[in-house]
């Protein structure tokens, strides 16, 4: 691995990546899409921090892991998508501000 | 098997059958089973009666379960028969035999039948368990049955909110004599180590002079237990200051005034006195105090009864009159006198109270004998059994020819003995006696004047306008209003034709067998035979004093109702604060109202108030759930229903969770 490039930078991206993805689903009240591309981030971010340990610590555990993660956030995305769909077919908009039938 | 069990338990029986087959078994059932098991039980009754009479029995027990043993408190369930159970059974048997035929024709248009005759027979048999005790707590166990029995009758017309008042009322102020009964049987309890009533009889000699610590006080035991003992005796059988729920008790049906509240229930104190009379006998002052109250009952409830318009009432301060004579020829130590009094006493006031619920049946539930009047013709039968009722209460009866009516042999022999016994306090209730006297004879005979005599006032009557449809105007001169009283169904006559003959003949026939025979009561009361001499011996003016008052009482009610029927007006006008006093039975009701009723009611509102909607409610139930309440509108505010809140809330959780565990 190159000097210049430690495990510190790939930790400080995924983590750059992670703070993304939470402050995508919170501060965003447009599009429940843009919700599921956050959590994309989210779980890339993880990705990062499982496949840079691995490489660090020399155990390919972390990268297996890495490929079951992206495998569920495929299907994840794949439903969600599919949800959304459905769901526009029945309320005519997937804004998320009016997405709050579960109102107590 | 023993005829006593066949007595007592057939009617518990009877009752069980009709309460609860009731509308299934229908009314012809639940009659004719009550009814039948009475005139067993009535007809068993007799012969053991006759046989003591003649001396043949002896007092046995009959043992019929074994019921507490726990350390010293060992009593079984016995039944005593001796020659006082003998007259009570005869006494309750008979009368009340005779009240369910009645009830027959009395009750033939009630809804509620079996209910009724259930009553009656549950009635009957707590009496008989009462009189047939052979220990304390198994005469408080009849004791509360009649109590019991006297409540649902009461108010057996429930719906009725006066009936049920006064059921109230009589359950209540029993249980303030009940308090002084029980506390009684503690005590004796307490002191015999024993409630088997002849132990403790047996024992009572021997305790007279010792002390006991009551209240912070030194006093002597047997006065004490004896007094506690007559306060439940007060409470039973209505005795002055707790005798303010027998006028209210008339609210029940008649038949059930006639059985529970002349002839047997109130008697029931009178015979516990009796019953217990070896253990009075070592009470002086516990005698002195019985034979006050019933001298002082005796003369108030006659005041009371000489103004009443209501003819149930009428009989019922006079049946509190005539069982205050009965205390006081029991404080005075003449406890035979008592019972004969007991005895007659329940032949002629059932019949006067069953003769009042015949006429009230014939003037179609009217009570009022205001509106009565003229009624002598219209139910000629009635009218004589009602005749009788009052030759025998008034005591008509002359000394010399030894002939006379069954008041006469008893009250007087009450008198004679009072002024016989011969201390300052049995002197001032022979005074009080012979003045009773004299305002029972009046007021007898202002209710039969006012009832059968004179012209007819029925149509200001509301029922009988009520019922022919007339206003008493619209009847104009005619004061009958065309009503018709129709003369009682045979069911109804027959029970009045024969407590007559008991009216007549019960004192004749057993005055001697009650009052001189020590061998009749053959211990079963304590007999005092010098008494008994010195009673037969007194003056003439005293065998005579109640003859002569009775005489002037029905001059002063022929007077006064039949001679010039405006005397009472004019005296009311003359004397109107003592007519009031009197009228409003010495505003008795009026003091307890204000002294127990009202702070009672004040206590519970209070209670209710402050204690139950105010600290129970406010912090129990009401505080849980305006907490759940509240709690819920808080936990409301964070369902908002989108997304990132839910979001926020996972991921402070989240970090909540790693920061506790990192630390």
């Amino acid at each position: 691995m190159n000097e210049f490039i430690g495990i510190e930078h790939f930790l400080v991206v995924g983590a750059i990546l992670f703070v993304l993805g939470v402050l995508g689903i919170f501060i965003n009240r447009k599009n429940v899409i843009v919700i599921l591309m956050s959590v994309e981030l989210i779980l890339l971010a993880v990705n990062i921090n499982l496949v840079a340990f691995s490489a660090h610590m020399g155990d390919l555990v972390g990268q297996v892991f890495a490929m079951l993660v992206l495998t569920v956030a495929a299907a994840e995305a794949a439903i969600g998508l599919a949800i959304l769909v459905i769901y526009y077919r029945g309320r005519g908009t997937i804004a998320v501000d009016d997405v709050n039938r579960m109102k107590g | 098997m023993e005829p006593i069990l066949i007595i007592v338990f057939l009617p518990l029986i009877a009752a069980i059958v009709a309460g609860v087959g009731n509308r299934i078994i229908g009314n012809t059932a639940a009659k004719v089973i009550t009814t039948g098991a009475l005139f067993i039980s009535a007809g068993l009754s007799w012969p053991i009666f006759l046989s003591y009479l003649n001396g043949v029995a002896a007092p046995e027990v009959v043992p019929v379960l074994q019921w507490v043993k726990s350390g010293a408190l060992t009593f079984d369930w016995e039944l005593r028969v001796d020659a006082l159970t003998a007259v009570m059974l005869v006494v309750i048997n008979s009368v009340s035999a005779l009240v369910h035929l009645y009830s027959w024709g009395y009750m033939e248009d009630d809804p509620d039948q079996p209910r009724f005759f259930s009553y009656l027979s549950l009635f009957t048999f707590a009496m008989l368990m009462l009189v047939t005790a052979e220990n304390l707590v198994q005469m408080f166990f009849g004791w509360e049955g009649v109590g019991l029995a006297s409540y649902l009758l009461i108010g057996y017309y429930f719906r009725k909110p006066s009936a049920s008042a006064a059921a109230i009322k009589a359950f209540v102020v029993n249980r303030v004599g009940d308090l002084g009964f029980m506390l009684g049987i503690f005590g004796t309890f307490l002191v015999f180590q024993t409630t088997s009533i002849p132990e403790i009889l047996e024992a009572a000699p021997g305790m007279s002079g010792a002390t006991i610590g009551f209240l912070g006080m030194r006093l002597y035991t047997m006065d004490i237990l004896c007094i506690l003992l007559f306060i439940g005796a007060m409470g039973k059988s209505a005795q002055l200051f707790l005798h303010t729920w027998l006028p209210d008790a008339m609210e029940g049906p008649t038949p059930v005034s006639a059985l529970i509240h002349a002839a047997t229930m109130v008697t029931a104190g009178v015979f516990m006195l009796c019953r217990l009379s070896p253990m009075f006998e070592t009470a002086p002052t516990a005698l002195m105090i019985v034979t006050v109250i019933g001298a002082a009952t005796c003369f108030f409830a006659a005041t009371i009864g000489t103004t009443q318009w209501d003819i149930k009432r009428v009989i019922a301060y006079s049946t509190c009159s005539q069982l205050g004579y009965m205390f006081f020829a029991a404080g005075v130590g003449a406890y035979g006198v008592a019972m004969f009094h007991l005895f007659t006493h329940a032949f002629f006031k059932a019949l006067l109270f069953l003769g009042a619920g015949s006429v009230i049946h014939a003037m179609h539930h009217e009570q009022d004998m205001r509106y009565y009047g003229g009624l002598r013709k219209e139910i000629p039968i009635t009218f004589w059994a009602m005749l009788i009722g009052t030759l025998a209460i008034t005591g008509l009866g002359v000394y010399h020819l030894g002939v006379g009516m069954a008041g006469f042999w008893s009250k007087d022999a009450i008198l004679e003995v009072a002024y016989a016994r011969g201390t300052p306090i049995s002197a001032m209730s022979f005074w009080l006696g012979v003045g009773a006297a004299l305002m029972t004879s009046f007021y007898s005979w202002r209710l039969m004047f006012l009832t059968f005599w004179g012209k007819p006032r029925w149509i200001e009557s509301e029922h009988i306008q009520h019922s022919v449809h007339k206003t008493p105007e619209e009847a104009g001169e005619d004061t009958t209003g065309g009503y018709h009283p129709h003369e009682s169904p045979w069911v109804m006559l027959v029970p009045l034709i024969l407590l007559s003959i008991g009216a007549v003949f019960a004192g004749q026939v057993f005055q001697s067998g009650f009052l001189d025979d020590a061998e009749f009561w053959d211990g079963a009361i304590f007999y005092n035979e010098d008494l008994i001499h010195a009673m037969h011996a007194v003056p003439y003016w005293v065998k005579y004093s109640a003859f002569v008052v009775m005489v002037l009482g029905f001059a002063g009610a022929y007077y006064a109702y039949m001679v010039k029927p405006d005397v009472p007006a004019k005296f009311v006008a003359r004397f109107g604060w003592l007519h009031k006093f009197v009228f409003n039975k010495w505003y008795f009701d009026e003091l307890y109202d204000r002294i127990f009723v009202k702070p009672a009611f004040w206590f519970g509102r209070q209670f209710w108030k402050l204690g139950d909607i105010g600290t129970i409610d406010r912090f129990g139930p009401n505080g849980v759930a305006w907490l759940v309440a509240r709690g819920s509108v808080a936990a409301k505010a964070i369902q908002s229903g989108y997304l990132y809140t839910y979001a926020l809330i996972m991921l402070l959780g989240l970090i909540a969770a790693v920061t506790y565990v990192l630390l």
